[in-house]
């Protein structure tokens, strides 16, 4: 540090350093607005469709369906693939073949298969089916939480730190999801400052990631923006990812915006996978088609391949017998 | 030196407090003015021939939304693009809202004779930065266009009449491929000095993405003023918002729309094209920048001609605000 002014050495907090040199504000800002964004090298794409993207079509599909499904996945690039949800059949009928599916999927070396244990029967039945990773979804709505999990945001943490304390005890990583992390189909608008609480009581009860869930993809760059902020003073953003749904068509816009304050996980679903149940006949989650082509696009590295994201897509799309929700997919197949 | 300082202190603080310039929320306009092409732009990749009662109608809903600038029609031959056809009908049909311009397109001298005989008081001009786009598309090479527009323009100037260039191919071309920002930039200028209020740039064919886009406008705003640039941008690959969103985090304030996204990509069968203006004002208002449109209006006139061509709008907020539980 020999050769560094003074004032670096001995502040102790960036606002006194600003204090003390306010022309440090106006460089900074300066070579801001001149040079070109910074973007990462690399982002990680969790790929959400099996679970996300299929708990949210109507028709149920069949396990071997779905483990053809991730299996094509696993031969993409993706690192990681959320594959089932250990949650009652009585409530999520789509995900009921739970262990069957996990069981059935043939695991790619590099490849993560995690799944979501709402409480501690699922995280059990979890471990029993092999897996070795999890997920548990917290809310920053109270309303959400009570009609979505049949609880309150601080009853569903009690039973969340079950499960990451047995989880941990097993070395198995946890993942944790905030929803409504931009707005709530019941309570509307949601402050930022609960979606930092909800993050931040998950981080430091041991999950490795958060990821901010717009619910019903009511945000735009204005509100994501605001909400990174002020989550990044609880979280450390290299924690952090954005779990974005393009019901509004905001997904590709807010996922740059964060990837613009640091973010470098992503999560999406192959062929957008997914609709929104709050405005039905809308679409979910953002495909991960889409979210390659605006990364790739942008000499950001993923590991995955596209085309093969989109083999994937045509083939539940047409077991589905619908149109793919990507619209890469879409001009891809029908360019002249 | 003082440079030498400024960069250590820079990287010793960015790395102290790596989180400096990510903390910073972006510098955005207060104000973005939309301009409305869904009657010309939009209709004019419909394949189905609208008749003119019901694009007056289109054009008389969307004057009352707040929007202030709205592409009327088109003053080419009828031979090259049937669906404007009714062009001087249109201009002639439609109840002018005041505050709210209406600009048509005028490829050349004819047509920017038809235009002002039909009472046009605003022109607009379309080159492209692709040789061969532009020899497909309007049979001559872009040096040859460029002197048609000059004609189009110094006559346009000589009556006080606003001429606005377009940029095709900006970020990409159906035959060529990759285009160079330079030739963009070329272009731009071109139209830019030959008397061009405003240039639009169009990705045409959606290829674009923030960083296509972001090379691009860094090139052409070398040559051209920032506040004289537009961008057009097509979600044929679903790049619009984010390529829109990078624009105008580089000094853009005039993005290029269609009512619910009306227009299908030429190029790619059954995709979608111009990027809905709904979706583009629900951004913009999400982050506080005033648009003076209503965007509920927009919706509605969208509807209206949805219902029309019997198909569901491109629109995203247009469709969830019809189905929200």
């Amino acid at each position: 540090m020999g050769n560094v002014p003074t004032t670096v050495k001995h502040c102790l907090s960036y606002e006194q350093l600003l204090e003390n040199c306010p022309w440090l504000r106006r460089w900074l800002q300066e070579e801001k607005t001149i040079k070109a964004h910074e973007y990462p090298d690399f982002v990680k794409i969790v790929e959400v469709g099996p679970r996300d993207g299929l708990q949210n079509e109507k028709e149920i599909v069949p396990t071997g369906v779905k483990i053809q499904l991730i299996d094509m996945l696993s031969g993409t690039g993706l690192s990681v693939i959320e594959a089932t949800s250990f949650v009652s059949s009585k409530w999520v009928p789509q995900m009921s073949d739970h262990t069957e599916v996990l069981r059935g999927i043939q695991r790619a070396p590099n490849v993560r298969y995690p799944v979501l244990t709402p409480n501690m029967q699922g995280f059990q039945d979890a471990v029993a089916a092999g897996a070795t990773e999890v997920a548990v979804f917290g809310s920053a709505s109270e309303t959400f939480s009570r009609k979505n999990i049949n609880c309150s945001v601080d009853e569903s943490m009690l039973r969340f730190k079950e499960v990451i304390t047995l989880a941990k005890g097993q070395h198995i990583p946890v993942r944790g999801y905030v929803s409504c992390a931009l707005g709530c189909p019941h309570e509307g608008h949601i402050d930022p400052s609960k979606v930092a609480q909800v993050a931040k009581s998950l981080y430091e009860m041991g999950c490795y990631e958060i990821s901010l869930g717009d619910t019903i993809g009511v945000g735009t760059p204005g509100s994501m923006c605001e909400m990174m902020q002020t989550v990044m003073k609880e979280v450390p953003v290299s924690a952090l990812a954005v779990h974005c749904h393009d019901t509004y068509g905001q997904a590709l816009p807010n996922i740059l915006t964060a990837l613009q304050m640091g973010v470098r996980v992503v999560d999406s679903a192959v062929a957008g996978l997914g609709g929104c149940p709050y405005a039905q006949g809308s679409t979910g989650n953002v495909s991960t088609e889409d979210v390659l082509y605006m990364l790739h696009g942008m000499g950001i590295e993923t590991g995955v391949n596209l085309a093969k994201v989109v083999e994937a897509g045509d083939f539940i799309c047409n077991f589905l017998c619908r149109k793919t929700n990507s619209k890469v997919a879409q001009a891809s197949s029908k360019t002249l």
